[in-house]
């Protein structure tokens, strides 16, 4: 993927804030999509479609894009994964289809994720779609959350036929391809483009809507023949360090959402900005604000560079972005001026000691090592608060958890009869990814088809051939 | 440094390649810059019959995001004046004495126009003809090109009337399409040519446009049989070349042959050359790139003949014929087997699957556990014993020297159909077959 990337010009003077935030990647020419879909050998049984958590199938839509059927090349991806558009920027296809390529041995993989970006940008383009709510079966199903889970979910089940309604608590749907991927990876559009999709298959959309506060969860069990939670996570958490609520502190999902929602000249940002974390999250904070025109942005982290859960491509980016990094460093006190203002992270060295519970070095501190970064603003990405406020809502229906995720089984079915789950907020373990949550869209979906109507065929068969 | 200069029944050149009589032999200009460039010899874009041409002249076959495999065209022969195009040979053969130069000739079917033409030609020094028999398009529905090289009678007619007045080398041009080169070539050879060269244009429709359906090229609407060339003629090219190479009375002849179609790089004109050739001449690949493209062909024969230890061309020139056979005279005895590699092999899994759905059935897909990694795939592996040699697997592969055909033993009597249906006619009855091949082991699957 690295090859393919344009390093933003830092003379940031030549461009202008707009051209800073286009897409890193730019959209493949008809010719060069054509050229580099011809070196796809077309396996047989090919390991990147293996690789796919939703099984697009590969090779054929490579193909189709080689021979001139773009339109049928899309229709392949979103039969597999309706989000297509979206996986296509944000998949970390390094370690997916493109790392599984059998051309990564002696030469480079296809350029999966960028020639599905051209199929899919193609039929949006166009204004292609490809299928119609099914139909209708008579039941009603409830999606919370319109996330790539919920809107997978969503849209697989209006496919078959079902009545569904997506509770959304914010302004727009789409979730964190809305309002989380940096713009410069996925702009807001693209994401907007497949809330409407999902729309036009006959999904209501009711935005602004917090369920647990605003509609209980008592009601949408009752009104709903089954439930989709696809809540996500919360905000990103406390650090516990004083100075926290200094007004120079920002939580990182909200300075990201800002990029996505505002008008990026509005946006105000310190010149010199510590960010704490080192998560994928935590790269696109510190590139979005070196974009933004920060002069000087470190990444702190308590651990080493080899146990920084960041991808090892977008810590890659951070590099050639300019983004310094401060491993084996831990904040211990946010520092501010006579007004109240950030001017400081007052910072520990850290040793890595004997792994922990997760097998990764746990880091101790090193004694009298403190020092201060000086820095006029503190973003904090240090991962994201589970669902605890949902669960304790959901315990009297005897919905239960594991380690403060909800419990689904394989069909993603909770310990509730009608209510399933999926998404950031059943991930307990293993990586949350937005491929990831559109499956779980799908399989929620299928095991919804096959509890309500008694369907025997595999359900994502009986979803997805529509 | 080896000498690639050739002596072509008479015709010097500094080296086998030449332009092919066509668009870049055009003029002085083109021609000369060529020489400068490089290529040892030219054949004149053909003078002749006076002529009008159309546009578009060209269509051709893209693969794959590369350009032109295939070329073909509509274009007439020259449509300049005669005399200017004299005047042009006479300066070209006084500023460039030690390069080929050879005017290619199409006139109407008359004796005399034909005699003139040739009469008037040699006024300018150049080395000697070549006959059009060929073109397949324009001229051939005014009865000349193809209408004369399709009809032996007529070939050895006009090549008789041209050998009454030449008195320098003559060749003749043969078309490939016929159903079998070597009668021409043989009328050619009767006519008294010096020598013969091949292949022309093939008739061809390039394409059709799925949104105009127009065809391609498209001449204001419509479109018709144009000449197909460029790199995927080429062994359609080598098999007539080799067809009339290999022939007994052309071989006892001794004629020299230029060999042409889909020559491209010095491997190609290697190939050309081995199978008969003495020179080579191109067109296509100078339309797509240029001249330039001959200062790699030379340099790149002569690091090959001398890796070879080839002092001159007549070292290799033909040194493929003894080679050429049919299929009557193989060797049914002859068994290879595939093995793949599994060092190098990357798991495309297209042997499998060329192999199960196109070919014998026996590739299978194992897990092997050839490797550490948890998520090892299957491998494909050949079951030997079903094999049957067919070679389909290794063609398909993307890997270099991963699939090889490795002959094996199998005690099989070394035999050819041809002996065999001598010795048992029998064979030619199915039972008997069924019979044959359990004596002999051998197995079809």
């Amino acid at each position: 993927m690295a090859e393919h990337y344009k390093p933003n010009k830092y003379k940031a003077w030549e461009l202008t804030l707009e051209e800073r935030f286009q897409e890193v990647y730019p959209a493949f020419s008809a010719r060069e999509a054509v050229l580099e879909a011809n070196r796809c050998l077309y396996c047989h049984d090919a390991p990147c479609m293996v690789a796919c958590p939703t099984s697009i199938d590969i090779p054929t839509f490579i193909r189709k894009i080689a021979t001139g059927n773009t339109k049928g090349s899309a229709r392949t991806i979103l039969e597999s994964n309706l989000m297509g558009a979206t996986c296509a920027r944000v998949c970390p296809v390094d370690v997916l289809c493109e790392g599984d390529c059998v051309l990564t041995a002696d030469h480079k993989p296809i350029a999966i994720g960028r020639l599905q970006r051209y199929a899919t940008d193609y039929a949006s383009e166009k204004g292609i779609r490809f299928f119609k709510a099914g139909e209708p079966n008579g039941k009603k199903v409830a999606v919370v959350g319109a996330g790539p889970a919920g809107l997978s979910c969503a849209g697989e089940l209006a496919k078959a036929g079902f009545e569904v309604t997506v509770y959304e608590k914010k302004k727009w749907s789409g979730g964190l391809s809305t309002y989380g991927i940096v713009v410069f990876r996925e702009p807001v559009e693209v994401s907007l483009a497949e809330v409407k999709m999902i729309e036009d298959l006959g999904v209501t959309f009711k935005n602004n809507i917090e369920v647990g506060k605003d509609l209980s969860f008592d009601q949408l069990i009752e009104e709903h023949d089954a439930v989709f939670l696809a809540i996500g996570l919360g905000n990103v958490p406390e650090m516990e360090v004083p100075g926290e609520q200094l007004t120079g502190v920002l939580d990182g999902l909200e300075f990201v959402a800002e990029t996505k929602t505002e008008s990026l000249d509005s946006i105000k940002h310190g010149q010199r900005i510590c960010v704490i974390g080192a998560g994928n999250t935590a790269i696109d904070c510190a590139t979005i604000a070196r974009r933004l025109g920060a002069e000087r942005v470190t990444m702190i982290y308590r651990r080493s560079e080899a146990e920084m859960p960041a991808y090892h491509f977008e810590y890659e980016f951070a590099l050639k972005e300019g983004v310094s990094f401060m491993f084996l460093t831990q904040p211990v006190e946010i520092l501010s001026n006579d007004k109240g203002e950030v001017d400081g992270l007052k910072c520990i060295r850290m040793d890595l000691g004997k792994p922990d519970s997760s097998g990764r070095r746990s880091p101790v501190p090193v004694s009298d090592s403190e020092f201060v970064v000086p820095c006029d603003m503190v973003i904090k990405a240090i991962g994201q608060n589970k669902p605890s406020a949902v669960l304790a809502m959901l315990a009297p229906f005897g919905v239960e958890q594991v380690k403060g995720y909800l419990k689904v089984d394989d069909g993603n079915r909770t310990s509730h009869e009608k209510i399933f789950a999926g998404g950031d907020c059943v991930r307990s373990h293993g990586e949350a990814s937005t491929v990831m949550a559109v499956q779980d869209g799908k399989i929620a979906a299928a095991s919804i088809a096959r509890q309500l109507l008694g369907a025997d065929k595999p359900l994502a068969e009986a979803v997805s051939k529509r | 440094m080896p000498d690639l200069s050739i002596d072509f029944c008479g015709i010097k050149s500094p080296n086998p390649f030449w332009l092919a009589s066509a668009p870049p032999a055009n003029s002085a200009y083109q021609i000369q810059k060529a020489f400068e460039q490089g290529w040892g010899g030219a054949v004149w874009k053909t003078i002749g019959a006076p002529v009008l041409n159309v546009c578009n002249r060209y269509g051709t076959i893209d693969y794959k995001g590369s350009k032109i495999i295939g070329l073909n065209n509509v274009e007439l022969i020259s449509d300049r004046p005669i005399d200017l195009n004299l005047r042009e040979m006479a300066e070209v053969k006084r500023n460039f004495p030690h390069h080929a130069v050879i005017a290619s000739i199409m006139v109407e079917s008359k004796k005399e126009a034909w005699q003139e033409i040739i009469k008037r030609t040699e006024e300018t020094g150049i080395d000697g003809f070549e006959l059009n028999f060929g073109c397949p398009h324009g001229m051939s529905e005014r009865g000349m090109g193809s209408a004369m090289g399709q009809v032996p009678e007529y070939t050895a007619m006009v090549t008789e009337w041209v050998m009454a007045v030449a008195t320098k080398p003559v060749i003749v041009k043969l078309t490939p399409n016929v159903t079998d080169i070597v009668l021409p070539a043989r009328a050619a050879l009767k006519g008294g040519a010096s020598a013969l060269s091949l292949i022309n244009t093939i008739n061809s429709v390039m394409g059709v446009d799925l949104d105009t359906f127009e065809l391609q090229p498209n001449v204001g609407g419509k479109g018709g049989h144009g000449g197909y060339a460029g790199p995927a003629v080429k062994p359609i090219a080598l098999h007539l070349l080799s067809a009339v190479a290999a022939d007994p009375e052309i071989l006892k002849s001794r004629l020299p042959i230029s060999g042409m179609g889909g020559v491209e790089t010095w491997r190609d004109a290697v190939e050309f050359m081995l199978l008969g050739a003495t020179s080579v001449q191109v067109c296509t690949a100078v339309m797509h790139w240029g001249f330039r493209i001959v200062e790699d062909m030379i340099e790149g024969m002569s690091n090959w003949m001398e890796e070879k230890g080839f002092e001159t061309c007549n070292d290799f020139i033909g040194k493929s014929l003894p080679r050429v056979s049919s299929f009557g005279d193989f060797d049914l005895g002859f068994q290879s087997v595939a093995r793949i590699n599994h060092d190098k092999c990357i798991q495309c899994n297209l042997c499998y699957i060329a192999c199960n759905d196109a070919a014998h059935q026996c590739i299978d897909l194992k897990e092997l556990k050839i490797t550490d990694e948890v998520k090892e795939r299957a491998w494909p592996v050949v079951r030997e014993e079903d094999c049957v040699g067919c070679d389909l697997c290794s063609r398909v592969c993307p890997v270099d020297d991963c699939i090889t055909m490795v002959e094996i033993d199998t005690g099989r009597p070394h035999t050819t159909w041809n002996e065999l249906v001598k010795a048992k006619p029998e064979v030619l009855e199915w039972d008997k077959m069924e019979a044959y091949r359990k004596t002999a082991n051998i197995h079809i699957h």
